[in-house]
């Protein structure tokens, strides 16, 4: 068994050595090899994904004007932000909407803060001894305020069920338009390219780790919420339902709109594409074998999205899955995805140029994920 | 040659029977796609037609003649693909198969010819890249 550390493949990045593959190339190549040559052969592989992503947004300092405001009830283009912060803190959330039109919301904000356009900023105030101006009306830009940085509580779904609708009406959902009687079937992961499971114990991503995040360098800054680490899992170790999450970090002034898109679902409300890359040391055969990974090895589940609870009502694999249709109870289903396969690519070679240009080194964890974690589920009083 | 167009109707053309005339008088196949009248009386027509060329310029002259616009239906399709992210959601719903992902890039294709103004493609799309233009 050959074990390399992240120091060691740090060095070989250093020294133009480093071997760095895409996760799509080492599970083609992975074909007919064993997990100890991949080991021995392949330092680095690069895995990525560019979906909407609800559980993202941002946090900023606009600098204090004079005389200085205490910011209760702000709005960035007549979008609401979050102001139960300090004075001229607040965060911005992605799925935030512009009361007046249900179409634009934070994604759109944050994405054109990233173009350098200038957002008009509405705040008041009740006025305090030491803040006491009550109201501010400005433009400002990416450049003119402080600090600007994402942060998204939940990012890079394990895994994620295909949704279908078995009912009579088409319903619109963050999974898109499922159409009547099982006509249509959508799944959002990027399969083998997608960062989670290509380390599906986590064994070298944990808090600290360094990424590709939005077009720049971020962080995994914790394990994001609805981290779920006991699903069921096949026989290759990956869990055939929604399971772990990640919580990221990243300077959106450096970042660019060619990997941060703002979306709007139809009936649904708005959401932004992220676009991440995590890359994987091979420290060990274990961790090879995980990203040899092939799509048809990634199982997850089929669910009915016309229905309460959303039960499973089948399983299927994500080269079925990209295959453009899967059968349902002997029915042809037509696929689709929501993630973009071609950004995800684009990602992951990103990221492999950056580290075969010394631009980029590995980080080794801070500190590991939890073990073991599932969720608690809320109650109405009303609720039996 | 196959190919889609609208024919819009004036109010003193709707009740004539062109679509008849055309099959008829110029040897024209066509499928009617999609047919509607509209609350003032003008009338909107998706047919594919198909004849030699000859024959579609008679056709086209016998419409003029009667106050029948026709436009190539491509031309009612406006998508702003270069800002496509290629994110797959149309294929979702476009069973007309004018937007498929291609099978080895996953890249979007887009056929306007196959497009058969269902619209469903413009509540797809989570970037609003679609319009598409039958009776307005």
């Amino acid at each position: 068994m050959s074990a390399k550390t992240i120091q060691e493949i740090n060095e070989k990045i250093k020294s133009g050595k480093s071997v760095v593959l895409t996760a799509e190339e080492v599970s083609e190549i992975g074909k007919d090899k064993t997990a100890a040559e991949i080991a021995k052969q392949v330092d680095i592989v690069t895995t990525a994904t560019f979906g909407p992503m609800c559980s993202s947004g941002v946090f900023m300092n606009f600098g204090h004007s004079d005389p200085p405001i205490r910011m209760q009830e702000v709005s960035l283009n007549n979008v609401p932000a979050y102001a139960g912060l300090a004075a001229v803190d607040v965060y911005l959330g992605a799925t935030e909407t512009d009361p007046e039109n249900p179409r634009y919301g934070g994604a759109h904000v944050i994405q054109e803060l990233i173009e350098g356009k200038a957002v008009h900023l509405k705040a008041k105030s009740t006025g305090t001894d030491c803040y006491p101006r009550k109201s501010v009306e400005t433009s400002i830009t990416k450049d003119s305020i402080n600090e600007l940085y994402m942060y998204n509580p939940r990012n890079a779904y394990q895994n994620y069920p295909v949704a279908t609708n078995t009912t009579e009406r088409t319903i619109y959902t963050y999974m898109g338009n499922l159409l009547p009687n099982m006509s249509n079937a959508t799944y959002s992961t990027s399969g083998e390219l997608s960062p989670l499971l290509n380390d599906p114990a986590m064994e070298t991503i944990g808090i600290g780790t360094k990424i590709f995040l939005g077009g720049t360098v971020g962080f995994v800054s914790w394990q994001g919420t609805q981290f779920h680490t006991t699903k069921p899992k096949n026989e290759f170790g990956i869990p055939v339902e929604n399971a772990a999450t990640l919580a990221l970090i990243g300077n959106l002034k450096e970042m660019s709109s060619e990997f941060i898109q703002a979306a709007y679902y139809e009936q649904y409300g708005v959401s932004i594409f992220i676009g991440l890359g995590i890359p994987i040391p091979i420290v060990n055969d274990e961790i090879a074998r995980a990203v040899m990974i092939r799509n048809e090895q990634i199982e997850t589940t089929i669910c009915d999205y016309g229905t309460n609870g959303h039960p499973s009502i089948g399983k299927t694999n994500y080269k079925e899955l990209q295959s453009g249709s899967i059968e349902i109870d002997g029915k042809k289903v037509r696929t689709a995805p929501m993630s973009s396969l071609p950004k995800a690519r684009k990602i992951a070679n990103t990221l492999k140029q950056w580290i075969d240009n010394n631009q980029f080194t590995l980080s080794k964890p801070v500190q590991s994920f939890p073990k073991n974690t599932s969720l608690n589920s809320l109650s109405d009083e009303g609720d039996k | 040659m196959k190919k889609k167009y609208i024919l819009s109707f004036t109010q003193d053309s709707v009740d004539k029977p062109i679509t008849y005339d055309l099959i008829k008088k110029f040897d024209i196949k066509i499928n009617i796609i999609k047919a509607n009248i509209s609350a003032d009386e003008a009338g909107h027509l998706l047919v594919e037609m198909d004849a030699d060329r000859e024959s579609m310029e008679r056709c086209f002259k016998y419409l003029e003649n009667n106050n029948v616009e026709y436009v190539p239906a491509e031309k009612r399709i406006i998508f702003d693909q270069e800002q496509c992210i290629n994110c797959g959601s149309c294929t979702a719903v476009c069973f007309a198969e004018a937007l498929t992902l291609d099978q080895e890039s996953k890249e979007l294709i887009f056929s306007p010819g196959k497009c058969v103004f269902c619209k469903l493609c413009t509540k797809a799309c989570p970037l609003g890249l679609f319009e598409i233009h039958f009776n307005e």
